[in-house]
């Protein structure tokens, strides 16, 4: 089960990326209701994300470069607040 | 972080033909990411290594800097970072992963 997410910390990925990525497409899921009670889930929940973007940006760039952009611009919430993110990262007309 | 550790982890990623960095060990692996990977793993039959970064701080830690990669699990190919769980997971669907064990002569392991 997946809900979109509408939490703050969710909003603030949601912030960071369009501003890092400028992404025409942005999709943000909490998954952590999939890891209750697992290590790494947060009593405050929002521990687990999907993000799913598309973005300009990513043109010209392997996978492990995209996914850097991503990280880095999410670095300090992934070092505190997130346990998990899983990223599909598209550049615009890939499918 | 110590030079001392980044230059073990070079030593160990350099000693393996594929290595993967994760949580638990291949038969209890503590995290569903790194689970995930060491499926992708079995499934294409090829021989690897594994380190569990539970064990070791040091590693936990420096293997991140020695990636600039935020998580775990992580892969290593022939001395070469492929990258995360994620595209470990795009790779082997599309195929990618498997051709990448073939041209690095990654060998099957006996059935």
């Amino acid at each position: 089960m997946t809900t979109t997410a509408t939490g703050p910390v969710a909003a603030e990925i949601r912030q960071r990326l369009v501003s890092a990525l400028s992404p025409t497409q942005l999709v943000v899921t909490d998954d952590s209701a999939k890891h209750r009670g697992h290590a790494g889930h947060d009593s405050r929940g929002e521990s687990h994300f999907t993000v799913e973007v598309e973005s300009a940006a990513f043109v010209g760039l392997n996978r492990v470069a995209r996914q850097r952009l991503v990280n880095r611009a999410l670095a300090d919430l992934l070092a505190e607040r997130v346990h998990a993110l899983a990223i599909r990262a598209t550049a615009p007309g890939e499918e | 972080m110590t030079d001392d550790v980044q230059a073990r982890i070079a030593e160990t990623v350099n000693a393996h033909d594929v290595l993967l960095f994760m949580k638990g060990s291949p038969l209890f692996p503590q995290c569903g990411f790194s689970s995930r990977a060491i499926a992708i793993l079995d499934h294409l039959g090829v021989e690897y290594g594994s380190v569990d970064v539970l064990q070791d701080q040091g590693i936990r830690q420096g293997i991140k800097q020695y990636s600039d990669w935020p998580t775990i699990p992580q892969l290593y190919v022939k001395g070469e970072f492929v990258g995360g769980s994620d595209i470990m997971m795009e790779m082997y669907e599309t195929g990618e992963l498997a051709e990448l064990m073939q041209k690095a002569g990654v060998t099957a392991k006996a059935a």
